[in-house]
């Protein structure tokens, strides 16, 4: 009898546990355009703070283990009434989607059906490109500015966010990313935000990933015309 | 160094019978001297490198020359613009810039008060309180430490951008610790609100000399926090 006591009051405690993703490059490889510094400060202590953080509220939570962090982001927002768990869950999945919007070598220009879509939907690249630059420079606060594909409209879009918010909240497709709170550029640009969303554009956005991300997202929206056949 | 602010208002001229509306309305010139006035760059009552170590001289050279001074600049044009869409009728135009005002506004008047709040060691910053708001904090809080434990809670848990403020409630005559969001002034949060203490969380007050430890920033400015400031606010509207 006593066994079954022993067994009935073993309780096996389930806990969601999310690890620190490293960047798709080393932490040197994006100078001199974003310092070795600032990478080591901003993904070795912001990123990692965040994903501590959303460990340590996640042990007393067990309700929300077996999610995705794509999927506990969405669920943590509650439709605009954030649960606690929401602003390290978010920060954790945006830093990860910004590290992998940069790469070595970015910049220039995008190609193919990227860019035949920028044109489409802004005119021309240089028109995005300005467009995004101004609402970087124009967040009051901390934030993010986005290119998001827009899936009921079929139409790409810059968003600005506050704070932890990102786009998949509202269940629009991020294509790339911009962190604009202040501890991503002041080591390295101090208050010149201009110069550093420039710089962004010019040497450090990743088109390869925004074109990888922009065909993924055509699974779920149809960009096209549809080829009718002629009789 | 005196403290200055300089406010430059330009008077109207006009001759006699000229019709104000479609003036205005017209010329560039004359809409600057309806009356409006625009703000400048206050002086420090202390060098840059006084603060520290508590402050870097580099930070507080960025955020007066910088920062604030763009606060200032984007005043002024978000009032320019405001003028006119208020001489034009444009209500929604009106509407519209009252976030770049509240912003760009309540940043100009949030750092006039920081660098009130601040003092170098030489100076008496960091001199705990006495008098009337001594016992205030006592009273409300228990001891200066709870307090100061309290606001440096409140500023290390604030996500984003903000101020945390040490704030006299007029209604109630009472003591508060209030946090705001980005350049929100403590107004926003109640009319009847008065800052005695203002601190900036914002990351590039700290960033260049505590990285990410903002705990390390909120312990270390109480040492050039200047009360006397402070008690002279509190001593004028208590009474």
């Amino acid at each position: 009898q006593k066994r079954r006591l022993c067994w009935s009051q073993r309780s096996f405690k389930v806990m969601a546990y999310y690890g620190l993703t490293t960047p798709p490059y080393e932490l040197d490889a994006l100078e001199p355009y974003m310092s070795k510094k600032t990478l080591e400060v901003h993904w070795g202590k912001h990123h990692r703070e965040y994903v501590e953080g959303l460990n340590k509220h996640l042990a007393n939570s067990p309700i929300l283990y077996g999610y995705t962090l794509e999927e506990l982001v969405k669920a943590t927002y509650n439709n605009g009434n954030p649960l606690p768990e929401f602003n390290n869950a978010a920060q954790v999945w945006n830093h990860d989607f910004f590290w992998e919007s940069m790469q070595p070598d970015g910049g220039k220009m995008p190609w193919g059906g990227l860019l035949e879509q920028i044109e489409k939907d802004f005119g021309s690249y240089n028109k995005f490109r300005d467009e995004f630059v101004e609402s970087a420079i124009s967040i009051f606060g901390s934030g993010w500015v986005w290119l998001v594909l827009k899936p009921e409209e079929k139409k790409l879009s810059i968003l600005r966010t506050s704070n932890a918010v990102c786009p998949i909240v509202w269940r629009d497709i991020p294509i790339i990313s911009l962190d604009m709170w202040e501890h991503a550029y002041y080591l390295d640009y101090k208050d010149n935000r201009e110069k550093y969303a420039n710089t962004f554009m010019n040497h450090l956005v990743s088109w390869h990933a925004a074109t990888a991300r922009i065909v993924r997202a055509q699974a779920f929206v149809n960009l096209g015309e549809p080829k009718v056949p002629v009789a | 160094m005196a403290l200055r602010t300089l406010a430059s208002k330009k008077t109207l001229f006009l001759s006699p019978g000229f019709p104000l509306r479609r003036c205005v309305a017209a010329d560039p010139v004359l809409l600057k001297t309806r009356g409006l006035v625009t703000f400048s760059l206050p002086d420090l009552p202390y060098d840059y490198g006084e603060l520290e170590p508590a402050i870097s001289g580099e930070i507080m050279k960025l955020q007066h020359q910088k920062h604030h001074q763009t606060y200032i600049s984007n005043y002024n044009k978000a009032l320019e613009q405001l003028d006119e869409a208020m001489s034009k009728g444009d209500a929604s135009k009106v509407v519209g810039l009252q976030g770049a005002i509240k912003f760009n506004g309540g940043g100009h008047v949030n750092h006039s008060i920081f660098w009130k709040n601040l003092a170098p060691t030489s100076k008496g910053g960091g001199e705990p309180p006495h008098a009337a708001l001594g016992w205030a904090i006592d009273t409300d809080f228990g001891s200066l430490e709870t307090l100061v434990k309290k606001i440096n809670a409140e500023g290390a848990a604030l996500q984003g951008s903000g101020w945390v403020w040490l704030a006299l409630d007029k209604e109630m005559k009472k003591l508060r610790v209030e946090t705001t969001a980005n350049q929100d002034p403590l107004v926003t949060k109640g009319l009847h609100l008065i800052p005695l203490l203002g601190i900036d969380v914002w990351e590039h007050a700290y960033y260049l000399q505590y990285k990410n430890v903002k705990p390390d920033y909120l312990n270390n400015i109480w040492k050039v926090i200047n009360w006397k400031y402070a008690s002279e606010i509190y001593a004028k509207e208590i009474a």
